[in-house]
């Protein structure tokens, strides 16, 4: 009976996937793709991970965990596992799976979901649930230590300073999304103005008046969060009001910089902790939400399966299929970043063995099918209003006529009228080149929930969006600008001792400074970039995340080596492979491809000469050129540290697999559990 | 403070429902803390719930990402 039900959960996905496959050149609805995917993660979930557990990880229910062993109250808890996959859930869903797929659906959405699906059952849960299991084994251990400890010395430092990079990076790149978002937008700028009071007055709640009274504080920063939504709409509309909060985008860049250094600077209870709360629980509610709408109103995708933009030509950013889809989507498939989460928290506070199944492998499930959603979204836009909305401003031209001209010449209708329209009915003056995907992603989403609730509400769902989007970026943006201080601190105590203590009010105001200064110089050259920025922001920070991935695979395998599990060592080996290719390709592409459009290098070269013959001042020409000689740079060193980290690990399973070193690894000790499960 | 009328089985299952709703966005519980105090180290002082607090928050933004992208 059992088995009967699993062959019709996989009939039904392998239908869903056929209808993907048959209705090319047709309009098909998004219900076949969420389909597709559910099938596909149900069954991966079943088999696969079944696999990985008993076979590959020997998961042991009989084993105490870190959580009951060393049970503080505090950080090691132990939890039950459906809420701890709620809490592992928040932690590893940003950002992140709802631009790139939107970014990537330039190609069609035919890659992007192939991606998604395949990607995450086979290589990011895998890599989410090694981590994680590795982590439990190992009471709760960081990343960075596994690597140093199994790996070796110098490892675990390389993997520190690449932690470091991504994170300004990633930091420099969302915000960038951000700002697109609430440039000329008096109405988001005010929303997310109040978002600041409002977390302050949460703080006090949460600290002073009611200690430890999270839901209520949330409660009430949710109703003021709504009251401070429906109020933009009254400032965008006044004539004297929305003057005072329209700003250019180098205005808000510099707004998000200011923020980003403050934050990290004062007390976390005060700024920093109620926000994330908050951004938690509205993140959480709108996936749902958005999971919901999209299962009611089940929207046609308008968008092709494959568009013309494979050949590499396409706006939002330069080139082919392969290697940049799997780049422009790293959250959603595989995602090295979770690998610090799986390595953090979570790993504390499980309560049997038997649930790290659910929770790593099951969360990153869960965040592929978000990821999924956000796809669906896009792709249920005009193909016209998705290519005005999120091409660079200069291939579209400043004005809608210009770049309806410019959309039809991709075979996509736009009309000047539709823009306008659109524009209007979502409370802003333009949507144009409004690049980084979150732009689009709102309109979408307020699209599916005015189908819910009806359309006279679409501005109102729209700004939710751009609010939603930002709230949680910006959490990420301030935990980020903190975490990056602390590794700062780290690294300079070996420099200079008193670097490192943390509370040193001048270390922590320099290092901070120098966190919120590499962040806040890519933002504000992505800001001025004529092309967008995002076009060379993003495949950087994806670059850089499947890095990070590849080198908590090199662990994951390391581990499996060590304890003597080399015949299932392909579980982490073949997506380590993919990610290598995937990396390498891109990376060299964007650095010397001699397309100008795509590498660094020829495009700094294409400045020079028009510098030369007059049609570019010298002053905006050498800095556009430094920063492409930097992207390059940048490129090349993350390149180098995955090709450094690769021969460290082959060298030490190759010791391994010949016997030259034991087989053993830093587990701890077996002890039985107390519970009785 | 006013409490509302429930019953006992109803108060329980809420307060459950609240705890998880906190552990979700990664907020430790004070009550378990001190269940696990007493039990554990009934010779030392139970810390006071705002010592918990600052102490669970320097841990958490201190430590290293809690957050992804």
């Amino acid at each position: 009976m059992r088995t009967l039900i699993w062959v019709a959960v996989a009939l039904v996905g392998a239908t869903a996937w056929g209808a993907l496959a048959l209705h090319q050149g047709e309009t098909i609805n998004a219900a076949w793709l969420v389909l597709a995917a559910v099938g596909t993660y149900l069954v991966a979930y079943r088999y696969y991970s079944l696999f990985l557990a008993r076979k590959v990880f020997g998961l042991d229910p009989r084993r105490a965990t870190p959580a009951e062993r060393l049970n503080n109250g505090r950080d090691f808890v132990p939890t039950t596992r459906w809420v701890l996959f709620g809490h592992h859930f928040a932690a590893i869903a940003g950002a992140g799976p709802l631009v790139g797929p939107v970014l990537a659906a330039q190609f069609g959405y035919l890659p992007g979901v192939l991606w998604i699906v395949f990607g995450v059952v086979l290589g990011g849960a895998v890599q989410d649930f090694i981590i994680l299991f590795s982590s439990m084994r190992r009471d709760g251990k960081s990343l960075g230590q596994m690597a140093k400890e199994e790996i070796g010395e110098t490892t675990g430092l390389i993997a520190m300073v690449a932690i470091l990079a991504i994170m300004v990076i990633l930091l420099a790149v969302l915000a960038l999304v951000v700002v697109n978002a609430l440039r000329d937008s008096p109405w988001g700028v005010f929303t997310i103005l109040c978002t600041i009071p409002i977390a302050i007055l949460m703080g006090f709640w949460m600290k002073v008046w009611r200690p430890g009274k999270t839901v209520e504080a949330s409660v009430i920063g949710i109703l003021l969060l709504m009251l401070a939504l429906v109020s933009g709409s009254w400032v965008a509309e006044s004539a004297t009001l929305a003057p005072l909060f329209r700003y250019d985008g180098v205005t808000v860049a510099w707004g998000i910089i200011g923020y980003g250094f403050i934050a990290s600077v004062l007390p976390v209870w005060m700024l920093l902790c109620p926000r994330d709360y908050l951004s938690t629980f509205l993140k959480v509610g709108t996936i749902l939400l958005l999971a919901v709408g999209i299962l009611i109103v089940m929207p046609p995708l308008k968008l092709p399966a494959l568009t013309q933009f494979i050949d590499g030509t396409g706006p939002i950013f330069a080139g082919k299929l392969f290697p940049f889809v799997f780049i422009t989507i790293a959250c959603g498939s595989i995602s090295g970043f979770h690998a610090l989460v799986s390595s953090g928290t979570t790993p504390k506070m499980i309560r049997s063995e038997g649930d790290a199944r659910l929770i790593g492998y099951g969360g990153m499930l869960t965040e592929s099918f978000v990821a999924v959603m956000a796809l669906c979204a896009a792709a249920a836009l005009d193909p016209g209003v998705y290519f005005a909305i999120n091409a660079p401003l200069a291939t579209l031209g400043g004005t809608v006529e210009s770049a309806a001209a410019v959309v039809r010449q991709w075979g996509f209708t736009v009309t000047p009228e539709q823009m306008q329209g659109l524009a209007a009915s979502v409370g802003e003056a333009t949507l144009l080149a409004r690049t980084g995907g979150a732009t689009s992603l709102a309109v979408g989403m307020a699209a599916i929930f005015s189908g819910v609730f009806g359309e006279h509400l679409m501005a109102f769902w729209y700004h939710f969006a751009i609010m939603f989007e930002a709230l949680f970026i910006l959490t990420t943006v301030d935990t980020g600008t903190r975490v990056g201080r602390f590794m700062l601190q780290e690294l300079g105590g070996y420099l200079w001792k008193p670097m490192a203590r943390t509370s040193w009010y001048p270390s922590i105001i320099l290092s901070s400074a120098l966190i919120v200064a590499g962040w806040g110089w890519f933002l504000i050259q992505g800001v001025l970039d004529p092309l967008g920025g995002i076009n060379s922001l993003w495949p950087l920070f994806g670059i850089s995340n499947q890095l990070l991935a590849a080198v908590a695979l090199c662990v994951g395998t390391t581990i499996l080596i060590k304890s003597g599990k080399v015949r299932y060592a392909w579980t982490t080996l073949l997506p380590l492979v993919w990610l290598l290719a995937v990396t390498m390709t891109a990376g060299w592409q964007k650095i010397f491809a001699t397309d100008p459009r795509l590498g660094f290098l020829s495009h700094a070269e294409q400045l020079a000469g028009q510098i030369a013959s007059g049609a570019l001042a010298a002053g905006d020409g050498g800095r556009m050129i430094f920063n492409d000689r930097g992207n390059a740079g940048l490129a090349g060193v993350f390149m180098a540290i995955t090709v450094v980290l690769l021969i460290a690990s082959v060298r030490e399973w190759l010791a391994v697999i010949q016997g030259r070193k034991p087989a053993t690894t830093r587990e701890a000790e077996y002890v039985e559990t107390a519970y009785v499960n | 403070m006013w409490r509302p009328p429930m019953s006992t089985e109803l108060r329980r299952r809420l307060r459950a429902a609240m705890d998880g709703c906190r552990r979700i966005v990664g907020m430790p519980n004070y009550r378990v803390f001190v269940d696990h105090c007493r039990e554990h180290h009934p010779d030392r002082p139970v810390p006071t719930e705002r010592e918990y607090f600052e102490e669970y928050l320097r841990a958490r933004y201190e430590s290293g990402p809690t957050r992804c992208c």
